[in-house]
C-alpha cells in the first residue's frame, strides 16, 4: 500500500464532504492565522520600537544633572548642575567613546513673518549629529566653525520647518528666536516615532548660544551651564566602561565622596532596549500560548470529527479488512486523513494570516514582519497537532473486529 | 483443499454460552460448488467467518488450500483473506464516489506482493463478469446486478482459492439474480473456481454440486447435488 493511495483515498474521503471538512480545519487555519498573524504584528512592533529606541542613537550614554533613578520630581536639591566644565573634564579623561556632545536646551518663541511658535532650541556642537544619529535633509549641519565664529544659524526640525514655512523651502531665510535673527541652514531629516519629539526642534551653534540667546540663565556661579553631555561608546561592548569612567571623573569634578550620593545620572540607551525587549519577549510568548490554546482546540475538533467518519465508515473498514488490509494499513489511512487536513488547514491558515498581517499593515496601524520562522513554527505545530489528535480515530478504526465492522449498520 | 476438524465458536453473552458451532468438520476439494445452508441461527454466518479468516475458532483444525490457519495472528490472517479468498457480499459492500476499475483494483493495493501489471488485472476482472465496459462507472451509475457484478470481479482479481459468497443474491430480484447465479456456475464450470455459498434459501441451494445443511451449529446433512439446477430455470412455486 503505497502512501499515494493513502494519499487519493484521504483526498476522496475530504472532498466527499467540503463543508465539513473545511468547518473541520476551521479551528487549525484560526490557529494557525493566529500565531502567523500575531508573532508578525509582535516582531513589526518590536522593529518599530527597536528602531525607535536606537534612532536616538545606538551605544548611546547620557548625562544629566540630578537623580533621576527615583523620576524627575525626586531630584536632590543640591548643586543639581552639569557645567561645560564637566565636558571639558570628560572630553579629556574619557576612552572607548567616539563623539561627546555637551547640550543646552531652552523653549523660545521662534518667529518667521507672522508665524511664531514656542519651541524647543537646543545648542549643539557639530558632534551631537553622529552622536544623536540625526542627519540633515537639505542643507548642512552645525559645524566646528560654526561655534568658532558665533554664527547664528539654524538647523530645523522637520515638522518646525513646515510649521514655519509650510511647503516653502526654509533654507537661506531668517528666523527670529527670542528676538535674535538666526539664518537657516539646514532641515533635519525625520527620525518619526513619538518617545520624543525629535522633529519640533530647533538645533543652533552652541558656543552662539551662549553669547547670543540663553543669556545668565545659562551661567550659575559664573560658570557655563550644560543640560546634558550625551555620549557614543566605540561599541555596545564599551558602554558599562563609558558609564563607569563618566561617573568616575563627574564624581572627582562635583567633589563627591565615594559615599556620597551622585547629583548627576548617567544612563544608557542599550538599558532601555533590554528592559523593552524582556517586555516584548514575555508578549510574545504569551501571544504564542493563546494561539497555540486555539491549535489545541482545533486539534479537538479534528478529533471528533475523525472519531464520527469512523463511525459512519465502519462498514467500508470491515470490507478493507475482509480484501485483505492489514491494522497498520488502516491506521495509516486515517492518519493521512487527519494529517491531511491539518496540513491543509495549516496552509489555509498560514495565507490568512498573512492575510491580517498584510491588512494591519495597510491600513498603517502596524508594519507586520512576518517571518519565515513563525510560520515553520505554526505550520509543524498543526501538523503535530493532526499526528497526535489523529493517532487515536486511526487506532479505533484498525482496531475494529472486521466481522464486526462487516455487518455494522 | 478445505479441511475442517471438530470447528467449534462459543459466544460469551454475559452470563450464558452461545455455542454458534458444535463441532463441524468437512472436506471440500479444490473445484467444488458447495451451499452451506441453514436457517438464521444455525451458525452458518460464523461458519462462513471462520473459513474466511475473518474470526477464528474457539477451538478445532482448519487448513484453506493446504496452508494450516491454525494460530495465525492478526497480520497472517489479513494475508490470507487478501491472497486466498474472495468475498462476495449480499450488500454488494463497494466504495462510494470510487469507479467500478478503483473498487476491483482494492485487494489488489492491499496485497503484499506485486506481480503482473496490476491494472491489467482488475481490467480483465472486469472483463470477465461482463463489465469491460463500465470501468469508470461509479456504483450509484450501476444497477444492482452490475453492482455485484463489480463486487464478483473484486473477488476474483487476486486468483483465490476460495470465492466465499454470502446470500450473494438476497438484496437482488429473480431475473438479476439468476443472472448472478449463471455467473458463478460459469466461474465454476469453465475457470474451475472454489466456489461457497452460504445462503438460507433452498433453490439457490440447489443450483450448487453440493449441499451443507446446518442446525443448531451441527452439520445436520452433507449431500451431493448430481442434478444442480441451471441459472434462469424459474422457481418451482413462481408462475411463469
Amino acid at each position: 500500500m503505497l502512501l499515494t493511495q493513502n494519499f487519493n483515498i484521504a483526498l476522496r474521503a475530504l472532498t466527499a464532504n467540503k463543508m465539513r471538512s473545511f468547518l473541520t480545519m476551521l479551528g487549525i487555519i484560526i490557529g494557525v492565522g493566529a500565531v502567523v498573524a500575531l508573532l508578525a504584528i509582535g516582531n513589526g512592533a518590536t522593529a518599530s520600537i527597536t528602531e525607535q529606541i536606537e534612532g536616538i542613537g545606538s551605544n548611546l550614554v547620557s548625562i544629566m544633572p540630578g537623580r533621576m533613578e527615583g523620576g524627575p520630581g525626586s531630584q536632590s536639591g543640591i548643586s543639581s548642575y552639569l557645567y561645560y566644565s564637566d565636558y571639558e573634564a570628560i572630553s579629556d579623561q574619557i576612552s572607548g567613546v567616539d563623539d561627546i556632545a555637551p547640550i543646552y536646551q531652552s523653549s523660545y518663541t521662534v518667529k518667521y513673518n507672522s508665524e511664531s511658535f514656542r519651541v524647543s532650541v537646543i545648542g549643539v556642537t557639530a558632534d551631537y549629529f553622529p552622536v544623536r544619529a540625526y542627519e540633515v535633509e537639505n542643507g548642512r549641519a552645525i559645524n566646528a566653525g560654526d561655534g568658532n565664529t558665533r554664527a547664528r544659524v539654524a538647523v530645523l526640525g522637520i515638522e518646525t520647518a513646515e510649521d514655519l514655512f509650510g511647503s516653502l523651502s526654509p533654507l537661506g531665510k531668517v528666523i527670529k528666536i527670542n528676538g535674535v535673527r538666526f539664518e537657516v541652514v539646514g532641515v533635519l531629516r525625520s527620525k518619526g516615532g513619538s518617545i520624543q519629539n525629535s522633529d519640533d526642534v530647533i538645533l543652533i551653534p552652541l558656543e552662539t548660544g551662549y553669547e547670543k540667546l540663553f543669556g545668565s540663565s545659562a551661567i550659575q556661579d559664573g560658570k557655563k551651564l550644560v543640560s546634558a553631555i550625551s555620549m557614543s561608546a566605540i561599541s555596545s561592548d564599551t558602554v558599562d566602561s563609558v558609564m563607569a569612567q563618566a561617573e568616575r571623573i563627574l564624581r572627582r569634578e562635583h567633589r563627591l565622596d565615594v559615599t556620597e550620593e551622585l547629583d548627576f545620572s548617567v544612563m544608557s540607551q542599550s538599558d532601555a532596549l533590554t528592559t523593552f525587549n524582556t517586555i516584548s519577549t514575555t508578549l510574545q510568548v504569551f501571544l504564542s500560548a493563546i494561539a497555540g490554546i486555539s491549535l489545541l482546540v482545533g486539534g479537538i475538533g479534528i478529533m471528533n470529527i475523525m472519531l464520527v467518519s469512523v463511525t459512519e465508515r465502519t462498514k467500508e473498514i470491515g470490507l478493507r479488512k475482509a480484501v485483505g488490509a492489514r491494522k497498520e494499513q488502516i491506521l495509516l489511512q486515517f492518519l493521512v486523513e487527519t494529517v491531511m487536513l491539518s496540513v491543509l488547514g495549516g496552509i489555509l491558515g498560514i495565507a490568512f494570516g498573512i492575510g491580517v498581517a498584510l491588512l494591519v499593515t495597510a491600513f498603517d496601524l502596524i508594519t507586520a514582519e512576518i517571518t519565515m520562522s513563525s510560520i515553520l513554527l505554526a505550520f509543524f505545530f498543526a501538523v503535530a497537532v493532526g499526528i497526535f489528535f489523529g493517532i487515536y480515530p486511526a487506532y479505533r478504526a484498525a482496531s475494529l473486529h472486521p466481522i464486526e465492522a462487516l455487518r455494522y449498520e | 483443499m478445505i479441511q475442517a476438524d471438530n470447528l467449534t465458536k462459543v459466544f460469551q453473552m454475559g452470563e450464558n454460552e452461545i455455542r454458534a458451532l458444535d463441532g463441524i468438520s468437512f472436506s471440500i476439494q479444490k473445484g467444488e460448488m458447495v451451499s452451506i445452508m441453514g436457517p438464521s441461527g444455525s451458525g452458518k454466518s460464523t461458519l462462513m467467518s471462520i473459513i474466511g479468516c475473518l474470526d477464528v475458532p474457539t477451538s478445532g483444525a482448519l487448513t484453506l488450500d493446504d496452508e494450516s490457519v491454525q494460530g495465525m495472528g492478526d497480520h497472517e490472517l489479513a494475508d490470507v483473506r487478501g491472497r486466498k479468498i474472495g468475498f462476495v457480499f449480499q450488500q454488494f459492500n463497494l466504495l462510494a464516489r470510487t469507479s467500478a476499475f478503483e473498487n476491483v483494483m482494492l485487494p489488489l493495493t492491499y496485497a503484499s506482493a506485486r506481480n503482473g501489471d496490476q491494472r491489467d488485472k482488475a481490467t480483465r476482472a472486469l472483463e470477465r463478469v461482463g463489465l469491460g465496459d463500465r470501468l469508470d462507472h461509479h456504483p450509484n451509475e450501476l444497477s444492482g446486478g452490475e453492482q455485484q457484478r463489480v463486487a464478483i470481479a473484486r473477488a476474483l482479481v487476486n486468483d483465490p482459492a476460495i470465492l466465499l459468497a454470502d446470500e450473494p443474491t438476497g438484496a437482488l430480484d429473480s431475473k438479476t439474480g439468476a443472472e448472478i447465479m449463471e455467473l458463478f456456475q460459469s466461474l465454476h464450470r469453465d475457470y474451475g473456481q472454489t466456489v461457497i455459498m452460504v445462503t438460507h434459501d433452498p433453490f439457490i441451494a440447489r443450483h450448487t454440486e453440493r449441499i451443507i445443511r446446518l442446525a443448531d451449529g451441527r452439520i445436520v446433512s452433507d449431500d451431493p447435488n448430481p442434478a444442480p439446477i441451471k441459472a434462469g430455470t424459474p422457481r418451482p412455486d413462481e408462475k411463469v
